[in-house]
């Protein structure tokens, strides 16, 4: 207990981060799963099969496999590119200016920060799982609700908003939670690639104290208190989109 | 000037290959009530959701106050509209009344009836409530204003539907089978409302079923038998003097 109390202040720290990345990918996979249902919905046989590729891909491949690719083969890629990118632009130069002088157009090298790729792992593997939430949604709204609002003049983006959006929301919000809840808990991956959440932090401070159950224990309890808020604001937020009959 | 308000002329109607309307003419002036009828199956109900685009005709003219729905063909999916901003205005001018009412169910009885002339017509928030309450009052649901639809009985939702669509002021109003879907007890309530607008001048198109309803109160009744107008007339001559056999039978197996 003693040993926890000299590491509280890292540990919030730690648990902060966590939240942030959890948020933050929250939002990164909402947005993509609402564009890869809408995707997956539209006529265009080219957005449906790229949506579907997304899809199929990542919920067939381990979280971690995924994590791991998109940080460390991410990193490559870009660092490639960039360095290419500079040669070309290089070579482009020097046509023109025979006595030009290399030049780094582009950083050398870039670091993706694990805080980064994190969020960006996470958020795009939950945005796979959040367009079947989304899409299921779309198609449990009644077709009548729709045909009114064309009926009377809305635009098709107004009846999105208006009509399509509110009442898919019913529909959605238990999955949305779910997603939710792996997603926070997916976040302890992070700790993989580096990232000083609390996961880490917890590993880290057992390792130096020989006191892992203390710390993890610690770690499972600040889940536990996240999630079970998550859960009164879930319940809430679908009390508020109910559609109220007698 | 005397436009008519609805003109329909030589309306085709085909889904894949299966032609439902065969040419229809039609023309309302302001104030007419218009009853289509017609046994299931004979296009009445795609006439009228052609009339706002609710289905897309295959050819033929559809004119509001005398204002041509434009036209145009495109390669894979053959008649569409040429511009949808001029359709969703038109469509805004007429409203619908639906069989299954279509209430949006996440809106109060008020925000259903302000929803249109608000977020479509633009007209300011308060403005549309004072009138939707006065229009409430009129169909006798004021007090349920801040219910859901999904807490109203269906004759009660189908009040409500009448509400919004008279809240938009419509040229032309549209009724598709408005009281199919009610429990007979309480099909005597909407009809009456029914009648209210008809005798105050609404321009009405009403496919229905209710022999008395296109009797007493429609000026005009037409009758589709496979997509053609199989008879029409004012109703007190047709129904006395059918001059279509099929007409006459559909009367006599009604009654």
């Amino acid at each position: 207990m003693h040993e926890l109390l000299n590491y509280q202040g890292i540990l919030f720290a730690g648990a902060w981060l966590t939240l942030q990345v959890a948020l933050l990918s929250l939002l990164l996979a909402l947005t993509l799963g609402l564009l890869g249902a809408l995707a997956k919905l539209s006529h265009s046989t080219c957005l449906k099969g790229i949506a579907t590729l997304y899809t199929t891909i990542i919920r067939g491949i381990p979280d971690l496999i995924l994590m791991l690719l998109i940080f460390f083969g991410g990193q490559m890629l870009i660092n490639d590119l960039s360095y290419n990118l500079n040669e070309w632009l290089n070579q482009f130069v020097t046509r023109f200016d025979p006595a030009h002088e290399w030049y780094s157009f582009l950083p050398d090298y870039i670091d993706i920060s694990p805080y980064f790729a994190g969020i960006m792992t996470i958020g795009f593997i939950f945005g796979a799982y959040m367009a079947e939430t989304f899409r299921g949604a779309y198609l449990s709204v009644e077709k009548g609700q729709l045909e009114a609002a064309t009926a009377y003049g809305m635009s098709k983006y107004k009846i999105f908003v208006r009509v399509m959006f509110p009442q898919m929301m019913r529909h959605a919000l238990p999955g949305i939670g779910n997603n939710w809840l792996v997603l926070l808990k997916t976040t302890s991956l992070v700790s993989i690639i580096g990232l000083q959440d609390m996961v880490k932090i917890a590993g880290d401070a057992s390792g130096s104290t020989q006191q892992p159950f203390t710390f993890y224990f610690a770690v499972a309890l600040i889940f536990l208190l996240f999630t079970s808020i998550s859960t009164t604001f879930l319940k809430w937020a679908e009390r508020k989109y109910t559609i109220k009959t007698r | 000037m005397n436009l008519p308000t609805l003109s329909i002329k030589n309306l085709h109607k085909s889904f894949a290959d299966h032609e439902v309307l065969k040419g229809i003419d039609l023309e309302a002036r302001k104030g007419d009530v218009i009853s289509i009828l017609g046994a299931s199956g004979s296009g009445k109900s795609t006439l009228l959701r052609c009339v706002n685009l609710l289905e897309t005709p295959t050819s033929g003219e559809i004119r509001v106050n005398g204002e041509l729905i434009e036209m145009k063909q495109d390669k894979k999916r053959g008649a569409i509209p040429a511009s949808i901003k001029q359709v969703e205005r038109i469509r805004s001018r007429l409203a619908m009344v639906f069989q299954g009412f279509n209430l949006w169910s996440h809106m109060t009885v008020l925000e259903n009836v302000i929803e249109a002339p608000v977020h479509v017509l633009g007209v300011p928030k308060k403005e549309a409530i004072v009138k939707a309450e006065a229009i409430l009052q009129r169909v006798g649901l004021y007090e349920r204003k801040g219910y859901y639809p999904g807490q109203l009985s269906g004759g009660q939702q189908q009040r409500v539907a009448i509400a919004r669509a008279l809240a938009v002021e419509p040229e032309v109003m549209l009724f598709d089978e408005p009281t199919s879907a009610l429990d007979p007890e309480l099909v005597g309530d909407v009809l009456n409302v029914m009648r209210g607008l008809a005798e105050e001048g609404r321009t009405m198109l009403v496919v229905t079923h209710e022999m008395a309803f296109a009797r007493d109160v429609s000026n005009k009744v037409l009758f589709l038998h496979q997509g053609l107008v199989e008879e029409e007339g004012k109703p007190e001559v047709i129904f006395e003097n059918p001059s279509s056999e099929r007409f006459k039978q559909f009367i006599s197996s009604v009654y």
